[in-house]
């Protein structure tokens, strides 16, 4: 019988995993480290985890080849990438290979716990959409999403709409206020934009699915937070974008078709 | 001189016409003479047919006087030389130089050779064979002698006269002489002609591939030799006249790309490296800051650590930005406050450099919608480069703030305008007051140039490429199609020239006066949305100054006047940020007085 454990590091840096350790051990969490990928598919065939977080830049065995591994080993133990700004289009790619979120270096505390708690909660409920029912309602067919956060809509004028997912929403418990970017700004796909701010306090930065400029906020969304939780995919969408890359962009991003399958 | 490439083209191409046209002149020369020869012997070859015909009949009835008199009349015609009638003896029996009747021919007498050349002499001539060309002497005139051989007949043994026996079969020989005087002089002239043709063309053709070589090749080339040199000597600044365009552009493009290029790499690869180690401090102080939450005086300073560190996320991402050349992470923020914050940074290296630093800022200052961190970074590097400045002897450096309220008219900068078929007329290589200017095209009175706007709403730093009066008439056009800008039936309102307008995407139509001296500009939109409210932050410094020259290029990307302390992306860093946030920065400056940089924020963005 595989022992539970909470949380496993993957980081070549060890402060780093030693910083996840403190952190994450300060909130009663179980945290395993390992300091290469190899490694830690060792200790994932010993041990169960809940949630992975790991670098993307590893010598040997880097993020990706880690993914592969997992895939191939049946495990569906939900990954989180860790990575430097440098290499946001690399982590907007794992996320199309199976990561379920990540997490831009460097992070504070508060950032990483709420990656986390969401991760955690991820885990949590996608494991209950198994035994009884969907936990959570799925976007539409014709959206493509960037990991379980964010989704995007291609509207017949060529702007994009932009949302959260119901999942993402779920795993926040609950919103005390958003914070949108304004009109006219530009916005870069995996980069932050929008804040969102739980009812237990952590505050969660919402990536971008789409790169582009602003064409319109949903201000009505904004200040009614619940009308977002109510319909995030129709009523309840962040921005009206203009895309720059859109084509290329859409190759990273996964058809919600393919999770009706 | 001759080793010019103009001169080299131009001599292959006169040399290539030379042969050319001289082979072409030789050979119609030829065929010239030979088809007036022809004509000449034909001609002869009828004469002499003629005089046989006309004299055979007297010849039959054996009338002397007659052939004499015929012979003597056709013969005395002045294009004939000379008419004669040989027997088979070679004596001269008719002749139209009487003096010469009765007397013998020498056989090999140039008349007699083609048939008593041969041991034995020929009965039979064939036409070409019966023409001769000969000059009596060598100075003389060319002849043209025809013999006719007089062959016996039926009709001359059996008349009755029995002059001639049956058995002859050569009865003699008419021999014509026509002077080639005439047919010469005119082959003569006609070689004259295509001589001084052929000479005169290829002199032609040579002075015009002169004139295009030294228009097209060697003058530009010329130019930009001179510009190498320049440029070479040190003189970046010097622009040939109008290929200024091209050449610029693709010297910016080569210059931005390369560089982005490897700042891009270096961009990369420092966030990287420095991304771990600041993950380091950053989880750890954060971490920190939340288990001491009961210890107010540890409280204060981890913050500051996180914010620091933070900002430092946020300086290693722009500059990942800058090489991404994306956009600023804004929220409302007090000016005032990021200035003392940016001070607080620099405070001690300002005091020890012996700097004293005084700061006036107006208490009424609205909060902007801003990047703070981009911002404390702009008034850090600002501040910096003051006291780089100011140098070792100390001096003061001046930060204010201030509100102000002003019209649009030369503080809104146009930054994108285009011509009605969405060409773009910025022009990023010439700057006035270090902003792109807008390029149009002028034609007036035959001659074409460019016209550099100035970018600022109602400013005057137009420059223009071409010297126009717009008395002469003329028309403004984008450079790229030609499509008019001017507008129709709208003259000027302060001089009632004609105007001429561009579309600005989405703010509507500047309109123009085509006037040099005349400044007037209207832009509807900008006008109508009236005052504008900018808050204002002046850093002053004592310090050396900057040159005159200088000035234009500060905000040039990789421009420093540092040497090796300095990398030269400050400034350009700086004037990309404000521009971002859609303000503006000025400099204003005097060596050995000090430096000024005016930075204004819209209120409202």
């Amino acid at each position: 019988m595989k022992s539970q454990r909470d949380i496993l590091v993957i980081d070549d840096e060890q402060v780093i995993d030693q910083a996840v350790v403190k952190i994450c051990g300060s909130e009663g969490l179980s945290v395993d480290t390992s300091e290469d990928a190899a490694a830690a598919l060792k200790l994932l065939e010993r041990d169960q985890y809940r949630l992975i977080l790991c670098d993307i830049m590893m010598p040997d065995l880097d993020g990706f080849g880690f993914l592969a591994a997992l895939h191939r080993m049946q495990i569906t133990t939900p990954v989180i990438m860790a990575t430097g700004y440098s290499t946001v289009e690399n982590a907007v790619k794992s996320l199309y290979c199976g990561a379920i979120d990540f997490m831009p270096k460097p992070f504070t505390a508060d950032e990483l716990l709420s990656v986390v708690h969401r991760g955690l909660a991820y885990g949590r409920l996608t494991e209950k959409g198994h035994s009884a029912g969907l936990a959570y309602v799925p976007c539409p067919s014709k959206y493509y999403r960037l990991g379980y956060t964010s989704w995007s809509a291609v509207e017949q004028e060529g702007s994009v709409l932009v949302g959260v997912s119901d999942l993402f929403l779920k795993t926040i418990e609950g919103i005390r206020s958003v914070e949108l970017v304004s009109s006219d700004d530009e916005v870069v796909q995996g980069n932050s934009c929008a804040v969102f701010t739980s009812l237990n306090h952590l505050v969660h930065s919402v990536m971008c699915p789409i790169s582009g400029r602003i064409l319109e906020v949903n201000t009505a969304a904004a200040s009614e937070p619940a009308a977002i939780e109510k319909d995030p995919y129709f009523q309840g969408w962040l921005y009206r974008i203009v895309p720059s890359e859109l084509e290329y962009e859409l190759q990273h991003l996964v058809p919600c078709s393919s999770d009706r399958v | 001189m001759f080793k010019k490439i103009g001169f080299k083209l131009t001599v292959a191409v006169g040399m290539t016409a030379l042969v050319t046209i001289s082979v072409f002149a030789y050979f119609n020369i030829r065929s010239d003479r030979r088809s007036l020869l022809a004509e000449m012997e034909r001609h002869a070859n009828q004469l002499s047919e003629v005089v046989k015909s006309s004299t055979e009949y007297d010849m039959l009835l054996n009338q002397r006087d007659r052939i004499h008199e015929t012979i003597k009349r056709v013969g005395n015609r002045h294009d004939i030389k000379r008419i004669r009638v040989l027997n088979k003896s070679g004596e001269i029996i008719y002749s139209s130089d009487s003096t010469e009747i009765g007397k013998m021919v020498d056989k090999n007498a140039e008349s007699c050779t083609k048939c008593h050349s041969a041991d034995r002499p020929l009965e039979r001539l064939e036409i070409k064979e019966r023409m001769r060309i000969f000059q009596i002497h060598p100075d003389s005139s060319r002849m043209l002698g025809i013999i006719n051989p007089i062959y016996n007949s039926r009709s001359c043994y059996e008349s009755d006269c029995h002059v001639h026996s049956k058995d002859q079969l050569v009865l003699g020989v008419l021999d014509v002489t026509l002077p080639l005087s005439e047919v010469d002089k005119d082959i003569r002239r006609g070689q004259i002609e295509i001589i001084i043709f052929a000479l005169s063309a290829i002199l032609a053709l040579s002075l015009i591939i002169g004139f295009f070589v030294t228009r097209w090749v060697d003058t530009p080339v010329k130019e930009l030799l001179s510009a190498t040199q320049h440029v070479a000597g040190g003189d970046l600044n010097y622009t040939i006249k109008e290929k200024r365009e091209k050449l610029s552009d693709a010297r910016m493009q080569l210059f931005q790309s390369d560089k982005l290029a490897s700042l891009g790499r270096l961009a990369a690869g420092v966030a990287h490296e420095i991304n771990n180690p600041l993950t380091g401090v950053l989880t750890y102080s954060s971490f920190l800051l939340k288990r001491t939450q009961d210890q107010p005086e540890i409280q204060e300073d981890l913050k500051v650590i996180v914010r620091e560190t933070i900002r430092s996320r946020e300086i290693v991402k722009s500059l990942l930005d800058f090489a991404r050349q994306s956009v600023p992470k804004k929220s409302e923020a007090d000016i005032n406050e990021i200035a003392n914050r940016a001070l607080s940074v620099v405070e001690s290296q300002l005091s020890l450099h012996h700097v004293k630093l005084v700061k006036t800022f107006s208490s009424d200052v609205p909060k902007v919608t801003v990047d703070a961190n981009q911002l404390q970074q702009v008034f850090i590097n600002l501040v910096v480069n003051a006291s780089d400045a100011i140098g070792p002897e100390g001096g003061t450096i001046t930060l204010s703030s201030t509100l102000l309220s002003l019209s649009p008219i030369g503080i809104t900068q146009i930054k994108k305008a285009q011509c009605p078929k969405r060409h773009s007329l910025i022009s990023a290589d010439v700057r006035i007051d270090g902003k792109p200017s807008i390029r149009v095209k002028a034609r007036s009175n035959g001659t074409e140039g460019f016209v550099y706007l100035d970018p600022m709403y109602g400013m005057k730093g137009h420059q223009h490429g071409i010297s126009f009066d717009v008395k002469k008439g003329v028309q403004v056009m984008c450079p790229e199609c030609s499509a008019s800008l001017m507008v129709e039936h709208k003259p000027c309102p302060e001089c009632s020239s004609p105007i001429f307008a561009f579309e600005v995407p989405s703010k509507g139509i500047v309109e123009s006066c085509t006037r040099m001296e005349c400044n007037w500009q209207h832009w509807e939109v900008v006008d109508a949305s009236g005052q504008k409210e900018f808050v204002e932050l002046k850093i002053s410094d004592t310090g050396c100054g900057i040159a005159k020259d200088d000035l234009p290029k500060i905000f040039e990307p990789f421009y420093s006047t540092k040497g090796q302390k300095g990398n030269g992306l400050g400034l350009a860093v700086i004037w990309g940020i404000i521009d971002n946030h859609n303000g503006t920065i000025r400099v204003d400056s005097q060596v050995g007085a000090g430096t000024t940089f005016t930075i204004r924020i819209p209120v409202k963005p």
